[in-house]
């Protein structure tokens, strides 16, 4: 047990579907005492004023006011990645607790993810490996319009890369980006999103889930869409209206679709979107590199320490 | 029957696997009368005078020297795509019969293809859409770990017009881009994309995360990577083949796979096309294996037959044939 000097960290578990990387461990177990939930639930008395910090590592372990309560000594959450709709950020700070994402390590990877789904999708990549004998046209990519809805740094991102493959680039955000920003990647800004739906052959959707944009690709939107069009989703399952879209797949009211998102995550085994041809899902693949998941605990070790000894933390929300 | 004015194109069949894609047939009948090769071999008589040209689609009908023979007005071969390895060339020429094929279409799209298959093979997209939508697949997430696309290093063996077009994609993923090409391209070209020169193919090797194979199929590329080629790569790198089947030693490539030599590969291309359904490199799970993909969309392959009427026209009208194919 001993716990020592150094302060301690609370994470899921080690290792297993969904716990820290055991490549990981070694980092961590630099500059904290590792405790799981496991022992933290079977040592609840010894171990609940040790916990300075908790790692989230894909949204373990669940932060509730039961949680909360029983730890005095928390001072921050790190969470790896950059989606936070998964936390109750009003109630982890009314216990003066702080909290930070990981948004550097995360762009790229996520970037390279859209583009990985949207060439995959257009060019038929997962059917040609499925049916090698059928007639497998695919769509051009090159010269083709990408609509980018969301253009924080992921979609900026994947502005870059459409770029370099002669895209035209549509995009609608909250806010408009600077000239220069634009005129680096040759990005038109759709104020509606309508203009854009209506002209994009690729509909790239980045953004945050929050309330406003729950839902926000719905039937009406898809409707808006062409029918030679595709719709990639590398945000939240709950930014797509999943009914809508499986209605509207099996229509042709558009194209194809490519989810590395669903709600929930995963899909049941027999969900229709599973038994579409026209469709790619993939498991939240987003960041999962060896790099980007590395950088990510580094990130989180950064603003835990930075948390800890007092000092402005790097990525706080 | 008929015939008419319009002169005579041989074609494999329309429709089907392989034939003339229903979409093309307009423009092609605006331009020729299409003569497929079960009319022809129905009616050779009559038919065999009125062939003025041939369309190659896949590599089909195949050219040898009994139909060359058999048609005596034929003047021009037209392939769709560019590779020419399934053509004998001096034989097409010793009868006076001129070649094109069609380079401007094909190279955006197979670059494409060949960065879709980067991408696929590096984040495990085939594998996480089994996992994804099989029943019952437990799976720990450093299963389906993948590697960094963003800022590795790909090594461009074969720097013609596709490797290029390559080389502007990967650099806007911050690629490290190496090239190993016959001839050294011009400083600016270099520059444009941030390309080193490898002369030696040894270095490329040693270096690359990502090897990605964009050369012709000739008898100099012929087994072009093979065991001691595959044994310089690092054991983390990515082989990426997407030119011929068999410019990769394929035995080679399963050892390899198998050994972890590499980590992985992903072939547009194989020999033969398709492989047998019980070959061993289609059981391995570090291989993407995809059907010729290459520049199979609407508009490439539009573009393809657009290409082949025109060099096929000028062929016909004694112009200077604009993609006009030479025995080397």
């Amino acid at each position: 047990m001993g716990g020592g000097e150094l302060p301690g960290l609370l994470v899921n578990e080690i290792g297993g579907i969904h716990g820290i990387l055991h490549g990981h461990v070694a980092l961590l177990k630099k500059h904290f005492y590792l405790i799981t939930m496991k022992e933290f639930l079977e040592n609840r008395k010894h171990m609940s004023k040790k916990v300075q910090a908790i790692y989230l590592w894909w949204h373990k372990p669940i932060i509730n006011r039961e949680l909360l309560q029983s730890l005095p000594n928390l001072k921050v959450i790190a969470n790896s990645g950059v989606g936070m709709d998964h936390l109750d950020l009003k109630l982890v700070a009314s216990f003066g607790v702080k909290m930070a994402n990981a948004p550097y390590a995360v762009s790229s990877s996520t970037a390279d993810t859209g583009m990985a789904l949207l060439l995959a999708s257009a060019r038929r990549l997962v059917e040609g490996m499925e049916y090698s004998e059928a007639d497998l046209l695919g769509v051009e990519v090159t010269g083709a319009t990408v609509g980018i809805i969301g253009m924080g740094s992921i979609g900026y991102k994947i502005a870059l890369r459409a770029k370099a493959f002669e895209m035209n680039i549509l995009y609608h955000n909250r806010t408009r980006r600077k000239e220069q920003e634009e005129q680096a990647v040759g990005a038109t800004y759709c104020e509606k999103i309508d203009s854009l739906l209506q002209q994009a052959d690729f509909v790239m959707v980045v953004v945050s889930l929050t309330p406003q944009t729950h839902k926000l690709i719905g039937k009406r939107e898809m409707e808006l869409m062409k029918p030679t069009a595709t719709l990639i989703n590398i945000s939240r399952g709950a930014v797509v209206d999943q009914e809508a879209l499986v209605t509207a797949l099996q229509t042709g009211v558009i194209r194809a679709a490519a989810l590395d998102v669903t709600y929930p995550e995963p899909l049941p085994r027999d969900h229709t979107l599973l038994k579409l041809k026209n469709v790619i899902i993939t498991p939240h693949l987003g960041i999962k590199t060896d790099k980007a998941t590395y950088m990510v605990t580094e990130e989180a070790v950064e603003n835990i320490l930075a948390a800890l000894n007092g000092l402005p933390i790097p990525s706080e929300l």
